[in-house]
């Protein structure tokens, strides 16, 4: 059980920077997922945290000790691999158990840890085979079960479910939640799928172009995305976003078409400032088939033409078109929509959000707990 | 009278013809004069049946065993380091972060001599009086004698050892490098991680992957080693006193000197047992490794 915090933490190749000084501290026992598109320098700061890249500038710290000279196998770690890196060679207590032979523990302790991880696991039947006779699935529990043997103070997942099939990577996303509450180990959990990691992590690092946009709890950075990026990549299907410029407190868009300002960014915005606006499908919907959450002075209501729907059978994506371009909404309870059809549309602004154009970030005001 | 064969028949008859006539002819002729006393000299002599007189002489022969032995020796002797070399030559030239290319060629240098230059240029450098390497000991203060390199009978034998290595060795490495070069990295990530120093993952991780590929550049040269004559021939001829003498300096000279074809061809179908036997022992090994790797090859 330990801490993490990265202080300063910089990586670059020759002049090219790929992570650019960030900061986090990871508190023990907390599942910290780091999320963002490819590129952004996730891997990268998770393979400096368990030793396989070297560290530029700044610190890792596991436990409170600094870390940056010691090889992987001095920093008390495990990880998960994308591409599962099993041992080609071994069998599946093979490879479980080769961490606790190489730090030369009896075979009775080894056989005792391998069979606990197994069970956990749910790898009994499979423990004499070799990776290349498992399925993507079971290689990957193999690769868990490597991980978890060695009771390691933290545990890295670099992407661990990104090589198997949607219905394998939602059961997996489940024992992988499963295994956290268990075992109790601090994890840093690498994804750029950001459902991964809304639904596993406590907090979730977004990163992008080297450096932390927002941390924050799922909830956080969904609810009160700190800037445009966070807002877009947080949420599926993404939230509507649209650039605006403030004109007599209405929003106009590009195309002239316009959206009066919500009354909780009054005061934050200056007469012909250009802003961001977004609002998310969920809160945008058929009048009387949403959840409405906000005040009933918060509701906003257009008559807005469909141009296309995506039946998911609980609830339909509804495409209608305003401010020149598509804005995605989600229908409850719905009924059958013709393209074409115009139809009463609610936007919720108590929901709503509002972004700097010029910096990307937020407008709204802070929340005090 | 071709209308009574059919199609397939037909369609392979021109490559059973070819083959027929320069391959299985001369295989059943050499077959057959084994069991002959056939010379050269005298070519009536292949119509004289012996059975298996030639075999029964040759197994009792201790000059036979004795070239036999040595070229197990040899082959084993020469393999091992050729493999220790290759093993060692590949992981430096993987460790270059640039210029790997044209380390690998450079690699091949060996390969691209014909044997009887690499003998020519080993005898030359062996040479009690003006070799190389006697010249080098001396100077260095090592020795103050000649030593008699090609005159000894073992230290002639370590003398085309010597050849042989340096003239191969770049297989092993060529296809060590190879297997390194096609390596997946995560394994050896993974087992940093799990604790494991620099010795170790080397031990549990990349050899384990490479072995395959050894084993097919230990597949060729077992091949290569048990046909040795060239370097042979050219720098000791199986001398001194046939202290040096292979199974195929062996054959030759009974063959073509002693003009003794009918027990030449007799020794050469003993010996071409020992290649197959290596042979399967090889693939036997390469098959086990394929499957520990689960190499889907």
């Amino acid at each position: 059980m330990a801490q993490v915090s990265l202080k300063k933490l910089v990586k670059s190749y020759g002049a090219v920077q790929v992570v650019q000084g960030i900061d986090l501290d990871v508190a023990d026992g907390e599942f910290i997922a780091l999320v963002g598109p490819s590129g952004c320098g996730k891997s990268t700061t998770l393979r400096m945290i368990a030793g396989l890249e070297s560290i530029s500038d700044g610190a890792v710290e596991i436990g409170g000790t600094v870390v940056n000279d010691l090889p992987p196998r001095d920093r008390n770690i495990s990880m998960v691999f994308q591409s599962y890196a099993l041992y080609p060679h071994m069998t599946v207590r093979e490879n479980m158990g080769f961490s606790l032979k190489i730090a030369k523990q009896p075979q009775s302790e080894i056989d005792r840890q391998v069979n606990e991880a197994s069970a956990i696991l749910g790898l009994e039947a499979l423990m004499d085979r070799r990776p290349a006779q498992l399925s993507g699935g079971q290689r990957q529990r193999v690769a868990m079960g490597r991980a978890i043997v060695r009771h390691p103070e933290v545990f890295l997942f670099d992407e661990p479910l990104s090589n198997l099939d949607a219905k394998l990577r939602t059961q997996m996303r489940t024992e992988i939640k499963k295994l956290h509450a268990k075992v109790q180990s601090t994890v840093i959990y690498v994804t750029h799928d950001q459902v991964e990691a809304m639904t596993l992590a406590d907090r979730i690092v977004i990163m992008r172009d080297g450096h932390i946009e927002q941390v924050g709890t799922p909830d956080e950075v969904f609810k009160r995305p700190a800037s445009r990026f966070v807002a877009g990549f947080i949420g599926s299907p993404p939230m509507n976003i649209e650039e605006a410029t403030i004109r007599d407190g209405q929003m106009v868009f590009r195309n002239g078409d316009s959206l009066p300002l919500p009354a909780q960014f009054a005061g934050a915005v200056t007469e012909s400032q250009k802003v961001v606006f977004g609002l998310r499908p969920d809160d945008i919907f058929p009048s009387g088939h949403g959840l409405s959450s906000g005040g009933a002075g918060m509701i906003h209501e257009a008559e807005l033409p469909v141009s296309i729907t995506e039946p998911l059978g609980n609830e339909t994506l509804v495409f209608v078109e305003f401010a020149g371009r598509e804005w995605v909404s989600r229908m409850l309870n719905p009924h059958a929509l013709r393209p074409g059809e115009r139809i009463a549309m609610s936007f919720d602004f108590s929901q709503a959000h509002l972004f700097s154009a010029e910096t990307g970030k937020s407008l709204a005001r802070p929340v005090k707990d | 009278m071709f209308r009574k064969l059919s199609p397939p028949v037909l369609l392979l008859l021109p490559a059973l013809i070819v083959l027929t006539a320069v391959v299985l002819l001369p295989l059943l002729l050499s077959l057959y004069s084994s069991f002959t006393p056939f010379r050269l000299t005298r070519p009536a002599t292949l119509w004289i049946w012996i059975g298996f007189r030639n075999y029964e002489r040759i197994l009792s022969d201790w000059v036979f065993w004795a070239a036999f032995l040595r070229t197990i020796v040899l082959l084993t002797i020469a393999l091992n380091l050729e493999m220790l070399f290759g093993l060692g030559l590949a992981l430096l030239v993987n460790k270059a972060t640039r210029g790997k290319r044209v380390l690998r060629t450079i690699m091949m240098f060996p390969m691209m001599f014909s044997p009887v230059l690499v003998g020519f240029q080993f005898k030359f450098m062996f040479n009690d009086n003006v070799g190389l390497v006697n010249n080098a000991l001396q100077s260095l203060g090592l020795t103050d004698q000649a030593i008699p390199w090609l005159i000894d009978g073992n230290l002639a034998l370590f003398a085309i050892v010597v050849a042989e290595v340096w003239s191969s060795t770049s297989v092993f490495a060529i296809l060590i490098l190879a297997g390194l070069l096609a390596m997946p990295q995560e394994p050896v990530e993974a087992s940093k991680v799990d604790g494991c120093t620099p010795w170790q993952t080397f031990r549990y991780v990349t050899l384990p992957y490479v072995m395959p590929f050894a084993y097919i550049a230990m597949t060729i040269r077992s091949l290569d080693i048990a046909r040795a004559y060239d370097i042979v021939k050219i720098m000791t001829d199986g001398g001194p006193a046939r202290r040096t003498e292979l199974i195929w300096t062996l054959v030759g000279r009974t063959a073509y000197s002693d003009a003794q074809m009918g027990l030449a061809n007799a020794m050469a179908y003993v010996s071409i047992l020992l290649s197959i036997l290596f042979t399967i022992y090889f693939f036997r090994k390469l098959a086990a490794a394929r499957t520990q790797i689960g190499a889907e090859w």
